[in-house]
């Protein structure tokens, strides 16, 4: 008898830990009622981000391969300030899709062929003087892309009418217009393919694709805008000049080295370009859907939300400080680089540790009991 | 009140040592245990885990004292083999002595090899499978009566009850563990873990992120650790503990991956029933393998009871035993400092699904005399899962960090120091520096000693 009183007893005890905590929700104020909306945070991502950017950027390829037909056509010092524009503005849409290493771009390990630096300058004027490359090949990754362009562009001569000279009056200069002709062309092709994928076929993929687990495109999207946001940006931009990684400061590895003006702007781009997917900032515009902002919100962690902006906001004062040539800034100051490699690292903590432990993004490859 | 003098105690200690019970429950349990174990292994080598956790890694993270225990190359995988074949033997009770000696040997060297597959149920097969060489689980339905002609139908009843008591402990001291305030006031960790469960058929979009479904989960889990080993061992409440049993393990593996450990509980608890209920299985594995012509049909003697050989010896291994798996889990109380932040003390305590802790550790190579420095890339030295791992634990980051100083020192850096920028995260709270920035950890030594380079919890967590 005092047996079934006992289970009776541990019963109501279950029921009354559920029903108690019922109340919890009112004085508690947090889990709100309806579970966050995945599907329309892949939705904004895809239809108000990712594909405009790509649009962005194969258009602003389009108008450097006309540059680069103007220039070919008549090398002239007008037509290379053309081309150089054009390369720079592309360059710039380039940081607004750099972190979506998803789908199509990366199967074709798109990234790696768009911006690898320090361009591998040997194996260009290689590939120049043969006349004969795969450009898709991983050992011309260092010889393609936007690098390579800042190379054909701004440093195959000392000033720019020795630049001229390589594509005039050189008596390579057809090949140095070929090879010239053959990068600006494979971007655009490789971008245009995965523009339009985007558009008719893998928009639909992404946007259904909300699960927890790790080959979802909600985790996979995630964890490649940390991983953006920590190798692209922080690493490769300011940490591995400045030194940070090794025991000298490396200026030349500063993205677009050979430009030389730019290096700052495209790291504030790119910051922006972060900042913007963060919040679900619309391209080109300032409307905000949900994003991981919001899921921050809907988790009530409306605090970490706004720590991660603020983190931002420091870096790019830490940013704006700097030289517009990272290289000077290093050869100069390098404690200014040092300082804002450290404002970025802070955010990496708020987004790597806090965000994804909010998040819970499952990393289901082997047992694992919580402790 | 009825006073026992000492006496009367040895009594019925003695009594009780003598007391005999029928050996089909245990015969049942050393079954279905060798069953799991093998399958475990199978399943463990089936995932190409033992080339990425233990033959990938160039560094390994050792339990203090064990330095000298490491994975052994390709032979890494007899050692699996040599496991899986053990626990086979178990089951078919073949050699069963020698078979869970060397089961006991072989799994828990493998889990020694590296700390950052540390599993609380890992720990539990190790302390079982030791706790089984002393138990008389080959007494019945057991290859090794065929080959020496004779078979016990009793064995000590304590035998049965050690498996019961292990359980108990198991179960009763992770409850224990859940009585604490994050556990119980703010439904963390299940807070964060519950509502990443969305993508679950019917409840994943209608009651994981619900509050009062975390905290109807934490407290009803505090209450089933704590009250399920009495359940099971009333008769009248048996029948609906295990049904709880199954349930509970089968929800959170559906929830978690926790592998093989939710089974293992299941089929373990089977050991509460009655003695004819494990005989109605014997018969059952008979009926099938007389089918199957598998069955060999020589005479057994059978003999009434079992006598346990060296018995005073086993008795005292088993009562140590018993005193430090009571004690252990209580050894955080010489730490000061919050348990969960400094985790001293934390392992072997059967704190489960307690915390959801994460950590970011950047290691810091600074030429002590000239000041110059640079970071480490953790990944040119660890794997993704060792860098989680060691990111939140000091004794990780303090092993790792003289691991990094005797690399550099070797590859030629001079007056190496080595410093880590941790942060970590814990239950939900924001990410705090975790690790005295200043500290060379280089010179710091391991030990057992409070590590008095963490940094302070920036909160309070009341309970176990």
């Amino acid at each position: 008898m005092a047996k079934k009183i006992f289970s009776i007893v541990l019963l109501a005890l279950f029921i009354a830990a559920c029903s108690s905590s019922d109340d919890a929700v009112n004085t508690d104020g947090g889990g709100s009622g309806t579970a966050f909306d995945r599907a329309g945070m892949l939705r904004n991502l895809a239809d108000n981000i990712i594909i405009p950017s790509y649009q962005n950027l194969n258009s602003d390829l389009g108008t450097l391969v006309t540059a680069k037909d103007n220039f070919n056509t008549t090398p002239n010092q007008a037509n290379l300030d053309a081309l150089r524009s054009a390369w720079f503005t592309a360059y710039k849409a380039w940081q607004h899709v750099e972190s979506f290493n998803i789908g199509q771009a990366e199967q074709t390990l798109y990234a790696f062929q768009m911006n690898t630096y320090p361009v591998n300058t040997t194996d260009v004027e290689n590939n120049v003087a043969s006349g004969s490359y795969d450009l898709t090949h991983p050992n011309n990754n260092d010889a393609v892309g936007f690098p390579a362009l800042d190379y054909m562009l701004h440093g195959i001569g000392a000033t720019d009418a020795e630049i001229l000279e390589k594509y005039t009056t050189n008596a390579e200069a057809g090949k140095y217009q070929a090879y010239l002709s053959d990068l600006v062309n494979q971007m655009q092709t490789l971008t245009q393919a995965i523009s339009s994928d985007w558009t008719v076929n893998y928009r639909d993929t992404f946007i259904s694709s909300t699960a927890n687990t790790a080959t979802s495109a909600t985790n996979k999207f995630i964890n490649d805008f940390i991983f953006y946001y920590e190798k692209g940006l922080r690493a490769n931009k300011i940490g591995i000049p400045a030194g940070n990684f090794s025991s000298t400061p490396l200026p030349d590895r500063v993205e677009a080295f050979y430009n030389q003006e730019v290096s700052k702007e495209l790291a504030l781009e790119a910051l922006n370009a972060v900042q913007n997917i963060f919040n679900g900032t619309e391209f080109g515009g300032s409307a905000n859907g949900e994003s991981f902002k919001t899921y921050l919100i809907s988790l009530d962690r409306t605090d970490l939300a706004n720590m991660i902006n603020n983190q931002f906001n420091t870096a790019r004062g830490k940013i704006q400080e700097l030289n517009a040539n990272f290289a000077t800034q290093i050869n100069t100051d390098n404690t200014k680089m040092t300082e804002a490699y450290d404002a970025l690292q802070a955010a990496v903590v708020l987004l790597k540790v806090d965000m994804l432990q909010a998040f819970n993004i499952s990393v289901d490859y082997v047992d694992a009991d919580g402790d | 009140m009825e006073y026992l003098n000492h006496n009367d105690r040895v009594n019925r200690f003695q009594t009780y040592i003598q007391q005999q019970t029928n050996a089909a429950p245990l015969a049942v349990f050393r079954i279905g245990f060798g069953l799991m174990m093998c399958y475990g292994i199978i399943r463990f080598w089936a995932h190409g885990w033992i080339e990425t956790q233990y033959l990938e890694p160039t560094f390994h993270f050792s339990y203090y004292g064990f330095e000298w225990v490491k994975p052994i190359g390709n032979y890494t995988y007899l050692i699996f083999f040599i496991c899986g074949l053990s626990a086979f033997f178990v089951a078919l009770g073949l050699k069963y002595r020698l078979a869970i000696i060397t089961f006991f040997l072989s799994f828990t060297y493998i889990e020694l090899m590296d700390k950052t597959t540390y599993l609380n149920h890992y720990y539990f097969i190790s302390i079982l499978s030791f706790l089984m060489i002393f138990l008389p689980a080959n007494a019945t339905f057991s290859m090794d009566n065929l080959a020496r002609k004779r078979t016990f139908e009793n064995i000590p009843k304590w035998t049965i009850d050690a498996i019961k008591l292990l359980l108990g402990i198991v179960y009763f001291y992770a409850g224990l563990a859940k009585i604490n305030s994050d556990w119980l006031f703010k439904a963390q960790p299940l807070k964060i873990w519950l509502p990443s469960k969305f993508d679950l058929p019917i409840i994943g979009e209608t009651l994981m992120h619900q509050n009062w479904f975390h905290f109807a989960m934490s407290w009803s889990g505090m209450l089933y650790d704590l009250c399920i080993p009495f359940l099971l061992l009333y008769k009248k409440t048996r029948i609906f503990a295990f049904i709880l049993v199954v349930f509970f393990h089968v929800f959170t593996r559906v929830l978690f991956p926790i592998g093989m450990f939710p089974f293992v509980m299941i089929v373990g608890t089977l050991i509460f029933f009655d003695a004819s209920f494990h005989q109605k299985i014997i018969t059952l594995i008979k009926n099938i393998l007389s089918k199957l012509r598998m069955l060999k049909t020589t005479t057994l003697q059978t003999f009434s009871a079992y006598q346990i050989r060296y018995k005073s010896f086993v008795i005292s291994v088993i009562i140590i035993f018993f005193t430090i798996q009571l004690l252990l889990p209580f050894r955080y109380l010489l730490y000061p400092g919050e348990l969960f932040w400094t985790e001293q003390g934390y392992r072997f305590s059967w704190r489960v699904m307690l915390m959801e802790k994460a950590g970011i550790s950047t290691f810091k190579i600074v030429d002590g005399k000239t000041g110059n420095y640079f970071y480490v890339k953790n990944s040119d030295f660890l794997t993704e899962r060792q860098e989680k791992q060691m990111s939140f634990q000091p004794d990780f980051i303090l092993e790792y960090a003289h691991y990094l100083g005797d690399t550099f020192t070797k590859d030629g850096h001079k007056n190496v120091q080595v410093y880590v920028e941790s942060y970590v995260a814990l239950n939900g709270r924001l990410s705090q520096l975790y690790i005295d920035k200043t500290v060379d950890l280089y010179q710091q030594k391991r030990s057992f000693k409070p590590k008095n380079w963490i940094l302070p919890f920036n909160d309070d967590i009341k309970g176990f």
